[in-house]
């Protein structure tokens, strides 16, 4: 193992140490805590970026890239290995996802009010009000512990150690998200973070367990679970393509890309397991900046995109179906969550619909084969929606602050309570209007415009017409909400008191804000296509593309240059913000005033608002049924019902047979010999009188016999 | 002759037992300290047999034979390999954990303690068994101290109810496999009880299927398989703890283990033709145990039906015929036994406290007794089959081998279904994490009850050495598989290789 290998090997090993250093013995102290956590991926981030940095000056890094492997699990003839390695793709991670995540960390150091006093209303549990969160420590294990599996899952060289991190992530996900588990609302409809936190921890888990049935199979199929064994042999993805598997007309290698991406729909929240995704926005707010933006939904994207070349098998002849159900279910799920973002009004909430819309615009482009591009908008999402997370988490702490200096009792979080943050929180404003812009797709300047503006060029290129107005659509619903978003919080005249009195966050919330608004910008130039007039030359010929070609053997098809697509997204992102202007900005929201797509929607607006009542349906069709299953059939009617029945039925039925041959014995066997018995003793008894004891008596009959015998005698003998 | 470490562990704990009877009976704390004593001298015994094994000659090893009753061709005849050698093992640390948990007892501890080492001498009796008449005697010496363990120091509400019927489910199905293993022992004409001659029998195949049943459900219903459970979760309710942790963490074990070592082994051809039944029956097992946990109030309910559905699994991959399968289902025994064992354990010590199991009346335990919360949390984890944890070692190669065995079996109907049968196995597993977070939440986050503030308290430190010892090996399971799984893969192989010979 050289030193190269072993520094991939190290990379995500100090969080994943820090998590238990903190549980186990730092805590006591809040300060050595987050010390410790900060520096843990601190560490991770030097080792990640050395190799980063390392491979971006190694000419031709895909064709030999790091790799190195143990043996773990023999099972019969084959063992699993378990490895690291770090091609183009991981390296596209590695340079974001740490970043990303030692940002979040540093911000959570502000968040979790640090440097306040322990305020005696807290409870351990509930988000504090004014004071150092209790938990604080524990708050910043678990963050590591998160960090720490996505940066392994990055790094695994097979689908077994990936799994691995993606279900780490799983439970910190659930630990995270439940992080305030004693939280009640008034409203008992109102989803609390436990809830939120099962909800999430469940549905992702359905999603898993499918997924791992397809590692199963692939590794029945091919003995190996290595991406590289299996992806740059092609004879054996010949093989897989030929085989067919147990449903007909679908080749194994389709029904394996099946089983895999049910685990990026549930883990990166596409329709239909995408619900469990808004209600996680109960967790802290570091929390669903990790879980939206650099973690968990991106693991799932990241994994179709390294199991791609699975999913695209025949796709040269004659379509991959799995490509196809992705392309149907991202493009559906781009335009569905949009719809829902524009009737929310809960600032994180239009971010969280806005992350499962952009998750789809991902999936769509894997889906129309453009892996190069889902992979290019999985890292500018990374950093805008990071940036546009922590900035709503900035907003609500400010809100809280003015909610607790004016005794308000306001929701902190619903827009409708903000407006005209911009001049109270400068910094926080900036950067999320960068973020929201490169959101909406601001041409020329923001990342999200170059990233999806290649996905659109792909599906235009390719003559995926329905998938490119789709998409469209969706872009412009984007920009609208995003639009919508930043006039209700920022623009115009403070609709409350606590907004009135909200201040700027703490150095610790709002650097991060700034590096992350600066990468929201800046990453979207290495991606921009090569023969883009002017710009493509000058910022190095699509070094992104360049970069990541060969790190997978699918052929990509490249497209040449066209104005159309790029026009197309000038209209939309324009006309999206636009109209978002003309709506809410130029008149900005007055108090108690009604949201003017609400009036104007009316029904349709409800409906949205309610998320299309598919939680309702979920909770009809599925949970409900569930729990009658489980408590009236197999629990009541099942097992006590009949097989305790049955039991107690034989029970009865041989205790009958006992009583019967009781009665038999008696009647039947016993009878004649009782009879006999009882006969002997009852002559005995009438004969009893005979034997009085007086030897006169006795005598006498003797006489009486000596004469009757005489008598007997003499007659017989005359 | 070398030293005889199997006839050692197995009368270790019988000896010690004996040797109690001989306290005073008031002398309680004596009894502990020679109990604990006893029980520490076997682990270290069974940890000896595992270390010493080698692995490169796998096989039988530590064999010792001696004659029995030769006329009939019994003899006293043991030996372990893969599969055995972690039940041993397993067994060794149930023990040991259990003595410590059991500490508390105050009621006649001298007979509870020697019933426990009675009942431990049984277990170790039949994983190390070669001869089938020594596998039956143990078998039904392990079943014995049972009754009277539950009985005498059981949950009063159910004790009686649930030991008769415990005891007779679990002596119907000896006597039906007695009945399996009398009709072998006659057809072989061999006029011997060894088992790895009769492996040799050749057996005729309608012999095999007609007798096959016999054996694999006489022993199959100790593993608690569908739908002949239903007296296991009622024991595990009314069984003392430590006797929980033997029932669920080692004798379950013992229907699986010997269904295997006699049902499988020596009727390869039976199994073949029996298998695709046996794996839907395993998949009842799994799903229904999982639905029925989901809405049980009574903590022991809940993880006594678990392990009905987690025992599924072992049956499972016994009935999938592949090496992956027997392999997992060899180490989902091990790590089941331990994680039942840990969550009994768990349960144990929240009811001592609170002398209540009733889960909605149970709240904000976490803060009191933190080892504990955590320790249950660790094997909710493992129950729930994360990676990291030995659950998922052991469960991963039961969903491969099911799979890959769905490629061969496609002669008999339901064999064409395994592919399903698997999604629906793994969707039961899943299904797992919503009872095991309903009750980690609500015995552990909860506000704690008024009523409990004051007389709950942490556990004592045996408690908790207990706790680290089950934590630690599931946990090492689950990060180094490769102290554990290439031992139960070899026997796998040579299960195999008996399947085969059958088959080819």
């Amino acid at each position: 193992m050289n030193a190269s290998a072993l520094t991939v090997w190290l990379i995500p090993v100090p969080p994943l140490l820090s998590a238990a250093v903190i549980l186990l013995f730092t805590f006591r102290s809040r300060w050595l805590s987050h010390t410790v956590a900060l520096t843990a991926i601190g560490i991770s981030l030097v080792l990640g970026w050395s190799v980063v940095f390392g491979a971006l000056g190694t000419p031709h890094f895909a064709d030999h890239p790091l790799a190195s492997s143990i043996d773990w699990l023999p099972t019969g003839n084959t063992a699993l290995r378990m490895g690291v390695a770090v091609d183009p793709l991981t390296v596209v991670m590695l340079f974001f996802v740490p970043l990303a995540c030692a940002l979040i960390i540093l911000y959570s150091v502000g968040y979790s009010n640090f440097g306040k006093a322990l305020d005696a209303h807290d409870a351990v549990g509930s988000p504090p009000h004014n004071g150092v969160e209790p938990m604080y420590t524990r708050f910043f294990a678990f963050l590591s512990l998160f960090s720490g599996a996505m940066l392994l899952l990055v790094v695994a060289d097979n689908l077994l150690l990936l799994f691995f991190g993606w279900e780490i992530m799983g439970l910190c996900s659930y630990l995270l998200i439940g992080f305030w588990h004693g939280r009640n609302y008034a409203d008992p409809h109102q989803t609390t973070p436990r809830q939120a936190a099962v909800k999430a921890f469940l549905t992702t888990r359905l999603a898993d367990v499918v997924m791992l049935l397809g590692i199963a199979y692939l590794y029945s199929e091919t003995g190996t679970l290595n991406f590289r064994e299996i992806f740059f042999n092609p004879e054996l993805m010949e093989k897989l393509l030929a085989t067919p598997s147990y449903i007909s007309g679908l080749a194994a290698a389709h029904l394996i890309g099946l089983l895999l991406f049910s685990g990026t729909v549930g883990k990166s929240a596409q329709f239909p397991l995408h619900t469990w995704l808004p209600d996680a926005m109960e967790g802290p707010t570091p929390v669903s900046a990790m879980i939206h933006a650099a973690a968990m939904v991106s693991a799932g994207v990241y994994m179709v995109i390294r199991v791609f070349p699975l999913l695209a098998a025949g796709a040269a002849h004659g379509g991959s179906p799995v490509l196809a159900v992705m392309t149907v279910v991202g493009s559906f799920t781009a335009l569905f969550a949009a719809t829902i973002a524009v009737a929310q009004n809960d600032v994180k909430k239009v971010l969280a619909y806005s992350t499962i819309s952009q998750l789809g615009f991902m999936i769509t482009a894997l889906g129309i084969g453009a892996y190069i591009a889902a992979a290019f908008h999985l890292m500018t999402h990374a950093f805008f929606k990071a940036l546009l997370f922590l900035g709503s988490g900035s907003i609500i702490h400010g809100m809280e602050h003015g909610a607790h200096h004016t005794h308000e009792h306001i929701d902190p979080q619903d827009m409708r309570n903000m407006g005209g943050l911009a001049a109270r929180m400068p910094v926080t404003y900036m950067t999320f209007l960068i973020g929201g812009l490169s959101l909406a797709g601001f041409p020329f300047v923001t990342a999200g415009f170059w990233s999806k503006d290649e996905i659109l060029a792909d599906a235009l290129a390719h003559g995926h017409t329905t998938v490119l107005v789709v998409l469209l659509l969706a872009a412009f619903l984007t920009a609208f909400y995003t639009m919508r978003q930043i006039s209700l919080t920022f623009w115009g005249a403070p609709r409350t008191e606590s907004a009135a009195h909200a201040h700027e966050s703490a150095w610790t919330m709002t650097l991060p804000l700034v590096v992350l608004a600066f990468f929201a910008v800046t990453a979207g130039y290495v991606g921009v296509h090569h023969e883009f007039p002017v710009l493509g030359h000058l910022l190095g010929e699509n070094p992104f593309e360049h970069f990541l070609m060969g790190s997978l053997p699918a052929e990509l098809d490249g497209f040449s240059f066209s104005w159309t697509p790029v026009m197309l997204s000038v209209f939309v992102g324009l006309g999206g913000l636009l109209a978002g202007w003309l709506v809410y900005g130029r008149r900005p929201l007055g108090a108690g005033a009604a949201d003017p797509v609400q009036v104007a929607l009316g029904p349709v607006h409800t409906l949205l608002g309610n998320k299309y009542y598919l939680d309702e349906f979920y909770q009809a069709a599925f949970v409900g049924p569930a729990k009658w299953i489980s408590a009236v059939f197999v629990s009541r009617i099942v097992d006590r019902g009949i097989i305790d029945g049955l039991l107690h039925s034989l029970a009865r039925l041989a205790l009958g047979i006992g009583s019967g041959t009781v009665l038999f014995e008696k009647w039947g066997v016993n009878y004649v010999p009782d009879q006999l018995a009882d006969g002997v003793q009852a002559t005995g008894d009438r004969s009893r009188f005979v034997q009085t004891g007086q030897v006169q008596t006795y005598l006498l009959g003797v006489v009486v016999a000596v004469l009757a015998m005489t008598a007997a005698l003499l007659i017989a003998a005359r | 002759m070398s030293f005889p470490l199997l006839s050692a562990i197995t009368f270790t704990p019988v000896t010690v037992g004996m040797l109690l009877l001989l306290f005073p009976a008031d002398r309680h704390t004596e009894i502990r300290i020679t109990a604990l004593a006893g029980a520490t001298l076997t682990l270290f015994l069974s940890i000896w047999a595992y270390v010493s094994y080698d692995i490169s000659l796998a096989g039988y090893q530590f064999v010792e034979r001696l004659n029995w009753v030769p006329a009939l061709g019994i003899s006293y005849y043991v030996g372990v390999d893969g599969l055995s050698l972690p039940m041993v093992l397993l067994t060794g640390i149930v023990i040991f954990t259990g003595v410590l948990i059991s500490w508390k007892i105050d009621d006649r501890p001298r007979e509870f303690f020697a019933f426990l080492f009675l009942l431990a001498t049984g277990v170790f009796g039949v994983f190390v068994a070669l001869d089938l008449f020594h596998l039956f005697f143990f078998y039904e010496i392990a079943v014995f101290p049972m009754y009277l363990l539950i009985a005498i120091w059981g949950w009063k509400v159910s004790r009686e109810y649930a030991a008769m019927k415990l005891t007779l489910y679990l002596f119907i199905g000896s006597v039906v496999a007695v009945v399996g293993a009398l009709a072998m022992y006659f057809a072989a004409g061999m006029n011997t009880f060894d088992m790895l001659a009769l492996q040799n029998a050749n057996f005729p195949a309608d012999f095999q299927r007609f007798w096959f049943p016999f054996i694999f459900f006489g022993f199959a219903v100790l593993a608690g398989i569908f739908p002949f459970h239903n007296w296991s979760p009622e024991g595990h309710v009314a069984a003392p703890t430590a006797v929980s942790m033997f029932h669920a963490g080692v004798l379950m074990k013992l229907g699986a283990f010997a269904a295997l070592r006699v049902g499988v082994m020596l009727l390869p051809a039976g199994a073949h033709y029996w298998m695709p039944w046996i794996v839907f029956l395993a998949l009842i097992n799994i799903v229904y145990g999982a639905f029925v946990a989901m809405m049980q109030r009574d903590l022991k309910y809940v993880i006594g039906f678990s392990s009905v559905s987690h025992m599924g699994l072992v049956t499972m991959g016994v009935a999938s015929l592949t090496p992956l399968g027997i392999t997992g289902a060899g180490l989902q025994m091990f790590s089941h036994g331990a994680m039942t064992a840990l969550f009994f354990a768990c349960v144990g010590m929240i009811y001592d406290q609170a002398h209540t199991r009733d889960i909605p009346s149970l709240g904000g335990f976490g803060a009191k007794m933190p080892l504990v919360a955590v320790a249950f949390i660790i094997g909710g984890l493992v129950s729930m089959g994360m990676p990291g944890f030995s659950g998922f070692i052991a469960e991963q190669p039961i969903f491969m081998g099911v799979w890959a065995a769905g490629q061969t079996t496609s002669q008999y109907y339901l064999g064409q279904q395994y592919a399903w049968i698997d999604l629906v196995a793994v969707i039961a597993i899943a299904i797992t994490a919503a009872y095991i977070l309903r009750a980690v939440h609500q015995v552990f986050f909860t506000k704690l009850p008024a009523e409990f503030e004051h007389h709950v308290g942490d556990v004592t430190v045996l408690d908790k050495v207990a706790l680290v010892v089950l934590v630690g090996v599931l946990l090492a399971l689950g990060w180094f598989p490769a102290w554990m799984a290439p031992l139960v893969a070899s026997s796998a192989a040579n299960v195999m290789t008996i399947l085969q010979g059958a088959a080819g």
